[in-house]
């Protein structure tokens, strides 16, 4: 049996939105950081699932693409978590508010 | 040699940059052999040029030798070019020789100064832009050693800077020079509107074809002589002059009395061409000279500071010098040009030497008695001395006495008597300078030890002796065909128009005996002022002691200066300085400031620093994009 394309839009599109009010109201960074690769992987998802409907190679590949991406922004990411907390004593971002002049 | 004629600017260059550059890593010794050695280079060079230049054939001469084409916009062109004639090369033997000898001399009396590698990099850069200034053969070009000069002027008077008078002194050198170059500026803007060109040869070329007494060149000739008035302290720009002797000697023996202050009279001398189409503007150039001659040589009978002295015996010596190209003996002019660079040098390097023997007094009323303590020094001021006063056979007579002919044959009678009672003047306040100094009794202070100065002062004095005492043998008039220097000069020259008028030779003698005894009357004074009757001085100055207070303040001219120009402007700059910049400009620009950072003050509190507020901030705005994409 054949799922519907539907179905996959559908999934995707609620871990995006998982991911984006994650980043939006989550005060712990790690977390955050893990919102924003769910948000990525909803992409993906569609981006494969777009691919098998349209039976199109491309699809798959930029999902390579992504993948790749996120594991060096990963890289960075955590680096850059690890130092603030090395610095700050916390992950917390509301209590990180050094952007304001 | 002619053709390599820029490397005589630029053996000065090498030695400004190298003294200049390195001057604090390097010994003393070495600097002390840079600084006169690219001089002296120059001075051979020169000498080298003359030769070729004299065995040149007639119709070779005069030279030009282009570096370069300098500047080229439409029709204006100015070439980086050298003119070689006559008067460039007298001036150049002046400027380069004069000049190495006070280098030599320098190196004995700075020698204790700590910035004696300064000192000599300020002088090769000056004498750099004085042979720039002489040997231009466009008046752009000229200009850029005008200012030079002036530039360097600046620097030596300020020479030792932690003084306030020195560096008051050249500031006020510096504002009343551009005072005068804004007059030369003009000048120079007016020849290339008229001409087209601001070449030498192209523009006297030019203006011989317009009418005598034409209005444009009469005011393009006022315009060049404000600016030699200023660069030649001439009525009414000479004040910076006298405090000129801030700088240090040997500056005040090279360049305010030998060579820069002696531009003016070359520009108007070069001008020639142009003044003798202006009869006007001669008359002002004559009649500027001679007050000069005369206000300054009275102000030079009541000073007491040795150098004061000789400087206002300068201006008035420049004085002679315009009223001789007032008069058209341009000639004569640049005769007493050369024998006053050389007789002034000595002059000032001789007070010099008694200052340096004196441990820096300058005050005349606290020396005397120094005949037998400095005898070198003593018998080249004489020298010296009588040349200025015009004494045969000595170098000033033959040119003092040519300047007071021509005024009288060629000008007016009254400009030969007040020029007349102005080398009377010459005479008395020169002697009085002789005997206040090495007559008389002790005045000095009793830890003051006069010593004779090293040899390697007291041999440029002796040299500079030995030209004030025969320099004058160039010029010897009376006889046609002995007159050297005039004939080599007057292809640079242009004359009169009018029938050449010869005198019998009866009458030039008499006026020499009569200008001897001008000078002999004065001298006569001064002996019977201050050797013979010693208290005759005070008894004169208290029975007219309102003339003497005029004379002893200078006629109060500074003051009338300061209270009708400094004053006002200063008060009016101050004006625009609190209420116009104060309070418009830096009110406007503060203003704009302060409204800028008002408004921000209410925006900024958008920016929380939070970032997830900023996250917010970009999905809604993706949410409102897409949104109106999709509900189109």
């Amino acid at each position: 049996m054949v799922m519907p394309i539907t179905y996959y839009l559908a999934l995707s599109c609620a871990l995006f939105a998982i991911g984006v009010i994650g980043v939006l109201i989550r005060r712990n960074a790690i977390i955050i950081f893990m919102c924003i690769e769910m948000m990525l992987n909803a992409v993906n998802l569609s981006l494969v699932a777009f691919s098998d409907y349209y039976k199109a190679i491309d699809g798959q590949m930029l999902v390579f693409f992504v993948m790749v991406v996120a594991a060096a922004e990963v890289a960075v990411g955590l680096a850059l978590i690890y130092v603030i907390f090395r610095n700050k004593g916390t992950v917390y971002v509301d209590e990180l508010n050094i952007m304001k002049w | 040699m002619i053709n390599y004629i820029w490397l005589v600017p630029v053996f000065p260059l090498i030695g400004f940059l190298i003294n200049g550059l390195f001057g604090k890593r390097m010994s003393k010794h070495t600097v002390s052999i840079v600084g006169p050695g690219s001089v002296g280079l120059s001075f051979a060079w020169v000498l080298g040029v003359f030769w070729e230049y004299i065995n040149l054939p007639a119709n070779a001469k005069p030279v030009e030798v282009v570096i370069y084409n300098w500047i080229t916009a439409g029709t204006f062109n100015a070439q980086a070019a050298f003119l070689v004639d006559p008067l460039s090369l007298v001036m150049l033997m002046v400027v380069s020789g004069v000049g190495f000898l006070i280098h030599i001399y320098s190196v004995g009396y700075m020698h204790d100064d700590p910035g004696f590698a300064r000192f000599f990099s300020y002088l090769n850069l000056f004498i750099v832009n004085m042979l720039i200034l002489v040997m231009a053969n466009n008046f752009l070009l000229m200009f850029v050693g005008w200012e030079g000069v002036g530039l360097c002027s600046y620097l030596l008077i300020g020479y030792w800077y932690e003084k306030q008078s020195a560096s008051d002194a050249g500031k006020k050198a510096f504002v009343v020079n551009r005072i005068g170059d804004f007059g030369f500026l003009v000048g120079i803007f007016l020849i290339f509107w008229t001409f087209g060109t601001v070449n030498f040869r192209e523009v006297f070329g030019q203006a011989a074809g317009y009418p005598v007494g034409d209005a444009i060149i009469t005011i393009i000739t006022l315009c060049l002589f404000v600016g030699a008035t200023g660069k030649s302290a001439q009525i009414p720009l000479y004040t910076w002059l006298p405090d000129a002797m801030e700088g240090p000697t040997p500056v005040s023996a090279l360049i305010h009395a030998a060579t820069m202050v002696t531009a003016g009279v070359y520009m108007v001398a070069r001008c020639s061409a142009l003044y003798v189409m202006a009869p006007v503007s001669m008359t002002v150039v004559a009649v500027v000279g001679l007050g000069t001659a005369i206000l300054a040589a009275s102000i030079g009978l009541a000073q007491n500071d040795i150098k004061r002295v000789l400087a206002y015996s300068t201006v008035s010596q420049l004085g002679y010098m315009f009223l001789a190209c007032g008069v058209g003996a341009f000639v004569a002019g640049i005769f007493h040009l050369m024998t006053h660079a050389f007789f002034k040098a000595l002059l000032f390097l001789g007070s010099g030497s008694v200052i340096h023997g004196m441990h820096g007094e300058q005050d005349m009323r606290k020396m005397g008695y120094l005949k037998g303590k400095m005898p070198i020094t003593y018998a080249v001021m004489l020298v010296g001395t009588l040349a200025i006063a015009g004494i045969f056979p000595f170098a000033g007579f033959f040119s003092k006495d040519e300047i007071l002919f021509k005024a009288l044959v060629d000008g007016h009678v009254g400009y030969w008597a007040i020029a007349s009672l102005g080398a009377l003047m010459t005479a008395f306040y020169m002697f009085r300078l002789i005997f206040m100094t090495f007559y008389g009794e002790k005045r000095w202070d009793p830890h003051v030890h006069p010593h004779e100065s090293p040899p390697v002062m007291t041999i440029p004095l002796i040299i500079l002796a030995i030209l004030s005492a025969v320099g004058g043998f160039v010029g010897i008039p009376l006889l046609h065909g002995w007159n050297v220097f005039h004939e080599f000069l007057s292809p640079s020259i242009a004359h009169v128009a009018g029938p050449e008028v010869h005198h019998a030779m009866s009458f030039e003698l008499i006026m020499m005996f009569v200008s001897m005894g001008v000078a002999g009357v004065g001298i006569f004074l001064a002996y019977k002022f201050y050797i013979k009757q010693p208290e005759l001085p005070e008894q004169v100055t208290a029975k007219v002691p309102g003339v003497y207070d005029l004379i002893y303040n200078k006629y109060y001219v500074d003051e009338l200066y300061d209270a009708t120009v400094v004053e006002p402007i200063r008060n009016g700059s101050v004006f625009l300085w609190k209420e116009a910049d104060s309070k418009v400009v830096d009110g406007a620009i503060n203003g704009t400031a302060s409204l800028v950072e008002r408004l921000s003050a209410i925006i900024r509190k958008l920016e929380t620093g939070y970032v997830q507020n900023y996250a917010l901030g970009i999905l809604i705005g993706v949410a409102v994009i897409t949104g109106y994409y999709l509900g189109r």
